[in-house]
């Protein structure tokens, strides 16, 4: 039986009719057309489908979309601020070259944009720690984590 | 992948879900989901109905008494535990562990009360409830009981938890003061499973000598083991001696099993390593770091 789930995605507020077996990977993408979190492993292994709920980074891939009643949740497609005015560090990974294939960046960057929320100067080593989460299978890490640490230097710089 | 099709209800009391797990044989309940939809997913379960607990307050409330003894709800996260200056400081074998535990968006959702009852050998809270000697509190229909964690864990994938019965809360004794812990493990990667890990903590008499000694392996068997001739051998002793004897009393006793990770011999091997490492923590005489 589907259930009523009233949610605020990016800033908008949708009422969405779902069944319960429905992870709020599929339900973003699916119903509401948020293509750009990405589907992995859907086991929580590989992070590419991070998105912020209540502020916190989360694998939507093992949260039920019905968990997510009276929820705030920001994907990809809400970090931006505004149409022509990236993110600090959408705007570092473009300079630093941290993406390939891009399948794992929309994870990188809630994940990064989370951690930086929550400590505006990381170390690099508190960087790699907490994007351990997330997997990238073409490269590496080095120029993500440049990226990272440029965005917060940015940010304390008052650039951006 | 999707899972199989389940019905979803989220009770607000305790009594209303324990009367819907009564109604229905084979509902699963649901904490943070981190290891159960994953097994849904996978479709290695196909319950009829999840319960959902985290609308249910109590759950995720936590105590921290003036003594310092520590009472978990069952629904705490582990990235508010691992968040909390004030749990941390009372708890410092706990404190030592979460940040093994996977990764960050794991740990916000994934919760102390889901993993206790998940118990995967290879699990860190269940091991650190049991080298701090804490107890956990089980509902069910005709009340509550405690069960002590070495006591809780009954086999692989198995508690003390019944048909009907829900885990309200943990409850971890006041630390000590002259109580010391070492906690270390081995994994492929930081946030994997570990193949083998060791929570110790280490009661030392006024003269600094081991009075008491509690040292919990975990990944070696099929539920984390205390390690008890080991720490029977540690008491009265201090130094670096007395931690590699006990890593070897401690191989000598707990006869892990081979698996695609890791063979027994790796993993005996690595019970030695990391018992003489936790403990050489505890006593102070190796870094902390070299875990």
């Amino acid at each position: 039986m589907k259930r009523i789930v009233e949610v605020t995605i990016n800033g908008e507020r949708h009422e969405l009719a779902l069944e319960p077996y429905r992870s709020l990977l599929d339900v973003l993408r699916n119903d509401v057309g948020l293509t750009g979190t990405k589907k992995g492993c859907d086991v929580g292994d590989c992070g590419a489908c991070t998105v912020l709920l209540d502020g916190k980074p989360v694998n939507s891939c093992l949260v039920l979309g019905v968990e997510v009643g009276g929820s705030e949740i920001l994907t990809i497609e809400g970090l931006q601020r505004g149409p022509e005015r990236l993110h600090p560090l959408q705007d570092a990974f473009m300079r630093h070259g941290a993406a390939q294939c891009g399948f794992c960046t929309p994870g990188f960057l809630m994940m990064a944009s989370a951690l930086l929320d929550e400590n505006p100067a990381p170390t690099e080593e508190e960087i790699r720690f907490g994007i351990a989460g997330n997997i990238c299978r073409c490269t590496g890490y080095t120029k993500i984590v440049a990226a990272i640490q440029a965005a917060a230097r940015d940010k304390a710089e008052g650039k951006a | 992948m999707r899972p199989a099709a389940f019905d979803y209800r989220a009770p607000a009391t305790l009594g209303e879900a324990l009367a819907l797990l009564a109604a229905h044989p084979g509902a699963k309940l649901l904490a943070g989901g981190q290891s159960l939809v994953p097994v849904l997913n996978l479709r290695l379960a196909a319950p009829p109905l999840l319960v959902d607990l985290r609308r249910i307050p109590e759950l995720a409330r936590s105590v921290l008494e003036h003594d310092g003894a520590l009472t978990l709800g069952a629904m705490t996260r582990h990235r508010v535990f691992e968040r909390d200056a004030r749990v941390r400081a009372a708890q410092p074998l706990a404190a030592a562990a979460v940040p093994h535990i996977a990764h960050v968006a794991i740990r916000n959702r994934g919760t102390i009360g889901g993993s206790l009852c998940h118990a995967d050998p290879a699990a860190e809270w269940p091991a650190v409830t049991l080298a701090c000697d804490a107890a956990m509190t089980i509902a069910g229909s005709a009340g509550t009981r405690t069960v002590d964690a070495a006591d809780f864990f009954t086999g692989l994938f198995e508690t003390a938890v019944g048909t009907g019965e829900i885990l309200t809360a943990v409850r971890f004794p006041a630390w000590p003061a002259r109580r010391r812990h070492g906690f270390a493990e081995v994994a492929r990667r930081h946030g994997d499973f570990a193949l083998v890990g060791v929570a110790a903590a280490v009661d030392l008499d006024e003269r600094g000598a081991v009075a008491l000694a509690r040292i919990a392996v975990f990944g070696a068997a099929d539920a984390p083991v205390l390690a008890q001739e080991a720490a029977q051998a540690l008491v009265g002793r201090r130094g670096e001696g007395a931690a590699r004897e006990a890593g070897r009393l401690a191989r000598a006793r707990i006869a892990p099993r081979s698996d695609h990770h890791a063979s027994a011999e790796y993993r005996s091997e690595l019970v030695e390593v990391l018992v003489r490492r936790a403990l050489g923590q505890a006593l102070g005489v190796a870094p902390a770091k070299a875990a």
